[in-house]
């Protein structure tokens, strides 16, 4: 099956971008596809390279972009990056920035989409 | 040849003003107002304050978006339905709203959410 996955949540604040991050890892073993994964409203967050956790905690933005690495297309909404502060000097390596269009792109193009967050 | 289009659901359920999330759901509706998609708005709980008329943002400092709402039918997104409950929880009727709606129960939004492709809180 072909998976979309909406990130709404900020990392560390709250548990959705760790659940999204489990499930893609979980899915993507058992042979699914991810379709993509989109940062919205908090959720840009995660894309900040500038993030810099205790070493003795998970790097929640270094995961997104190994992930990135392996080919599964991260994208961030431009609008609600640039309210947050997130733009093409602070992204992250293997995550790019666009626009709504490609939510709905990507959410079309799944068998199913999934939100984490709210 | 064109394709069917999806059944799009977009569920408002948080009040419009206290945080950006429902603007920002509010312009994801927008977006995919062009795509030709079959898309339906629920307003839920205090989602449904969003519509409510004569709202006054001025003091607070921020950009109202109410009137947003009454262009939606110009992006051809026309299937407007408000939870019957959360509406009469709050003390209010149709007659309350800026955008014409259809009042739904709980049990019919329901079965409507069933038949999705996809399903979006805002």
């Amino acid at each position: 099956m072909k998976f979309g996955i909406l990130v709404l949540d900020g990392p560390y604040n709250h548990e959705a971008g760790d659940s999204a991050y489990n499930f893609i890892a979980a899915a993507m073993n058992k042979g699914h596809e991810i379709s993509g994964v989109f940062f919205y409203n908090d959720g840009v967050l995660n894309a900040t390279k500038l993030m810099d956790p205790p070493t003795d905690d998970r790097n929640i933005v270094k995961r997104w972009s190994e992930l990135g690495a392996k080919g599964v297309d991260i994208v961030v909404c431009i609008a609600a990056g640039k309210r947050r502060g997130i733009v093409d000097s602070n992204l992250a390596p293997n995550i790019r920035i666009s626009g709504l269009g490609q939510l709905v792109d990507m959410t079309l193009n799944a068998d199913r989409m999934i939100t984490f967050g709210a | 040849m064109a394709e069917t289009p999806k059944k799009i659901m977009f569920v408002m359920q948080k009040p419009p003003h206290g945080s950006i999330y429902p603007y920002e759901g509010l312009e994801f509706i927008l977006i995919s107002g062009a795509y030709e998609q079959d898309i339906s708005l629920v307003f839920l709980g205090d989602g449904v304050y969003n519509i409510k008329k004569d709202q006054d943002t001025s003091e607070l400092g921020i950009k109202g978006f109410v009137k947003t709402y009454r262009t939606l039918e110009g992006y051809d997104i026309e299937k407007l339905y408000v939870d019957k409950k959360s509406m009469e929880d709050r003390g209010m009727t149709v007659d309350d709203l800026i955008v014409p709606v259809e009042v739904k129960t709980s049990k019919e939004i329901n079965a409507m959410m069933n038949e999705q492709h996809a399903v979006f809180p805002c």
